[in-house]
């Protein structure tokens, strides 16, 4: 297990389902959600959060600046 | 307890962006709002909006600016920054808008040495327009004006902006990235910082060039995209820092 624990937050509403978070995450902590948001689109969902190492790779390839990163301590 | 690590830039005004999902306008923007947070010049910078998809980034940025005519982002805040040279000004333009109609402007611009900075994001089409050819389309490539593809004989060849560019003297910084990695965003946030570093350091004109997607006019999904620009641009793009005067960053 990595020693560093990450969490992050995702505004599902302002999200627009690209899945470039999806590709660029190392752990594979998100997923597209089963459900849409007002949108219409799929939003990313942090399904996987044990897994987060707090990376910010996601927060870097979000092109609609959805997610937020906290590394807990 | 969580510390907090990345989060929305303030000098982005919140406002949801009007692109496409899986465009790199977004990623753009937010590395300009992160370059000027931390060299906390928020209040003191102005935007120049272009014509094309990015037509509305006065809106999405937290601080003053407009919109120019098409092409002339640079003349405009070529006014802009004489008026007011303890302001800090960039103008961010696409391809169709900076390599197309606006060429005389920045080649102008660059090479009278304006102390302003230019973001120039380069998706080899046009976006908002419904995806026609650019000057810097690539050779075969099927656009909505170029169906059975581009061909050198009856469209030209691909525009080199900073390989034209790299001649001008007035240039502090000139350099092109792209943003389709992780470890690429990071790099590309160095450049666009060294291109403010000149204007704030009042050595010339910066220009980073930053090749982008557009999967909607490509016809592709993002992730598809963002593979496609590694092996159709990159041989026709090479990437580099062309000029250099700023020295490091500090």
């Amino acid at each position: 297990m990595p020693k560093v624990k990450g969490y992050i937050e995702i505004d599902q509403e302002r999200c627009k389902g690209c899945g470039l978070c999806i590709n660029a995450c190392p752990t594979k902590v998100i997923e597209l959600s089963e459900g849409f948001n007002s949108k219409g689109y799929h939003p990313a969902e942090a399904k996987h959060l044990e897994r987060c190492i707090a990376c910010g790779f996601c927060y870097r390839m979000c092109p609609d600046v959805c997610i937020t990163v906290y590394r807990e301590e | 307890m969580k510390k907090l690590l990345y989060k929305m830039p303030e000098s982005l005004s919140g406002k949801e962006f009007t692109y496409c999902p899986g465009c790199h306008h977004g990623i753009i923007h937010r590395l300009i709002a992160e370059v000027v947070d931390e060299l906390g010049i928020r209040e003191k910078t102005l935007v120049v909006a272009p014509i094309g998809c990015s037509v509305f980034a006065y809106q999405f940025f937290n601080m003053d600016g407009t919109i120019a005519a098409h092409g002339r982002a640079p003349a405009v805040a070529t006014g802009m920054k004489r008026a007011r040279p303890d302001l800090y000004v960039f103008t961010y333009q696409g391809d169709g808008d900076l390599a197309a109609i606006g060429t005389a402007e920045i080649m102008h611009a660059a090479n009278r040495g304006e102390k302003i900075t230019t973001i120039f994001v380069n998706n080899a089409i046009y976006g908002m327009t419904g995806g026609q050819m650019a000057p810097t389309t690539l050779l075969g490539m099927k656009t909505t004006t170029t169906p059975y593809g581009r061909s050198a004989e009856n469209d030209g060849y691909p525009m080199h902006m900073c390989e034209f560019l790299k001649e001008a003297k007035g240039i502090a910084y000139l350099a092109r990235t792209k943003v389709n990695t992780p470890q690429d965003v990071e790099k590309t946030k160095k450049a666009i910082k060294k291109a403010f570093l000149a204007q704030v350091k009042g050595i010339g004109f910066g220009l980073v060039e930053v090749l982008s997607t557009c999967p909607t006019n490509w016809g592709i999904d993002p992730i598809s995209a963002n593979k496609w620009l590694e092996e159709h641009m990159i041989p026709e793009y090479p990437l580099g820092v062309f000029i250099d005067k700023v020295g490091d960053e500090k």
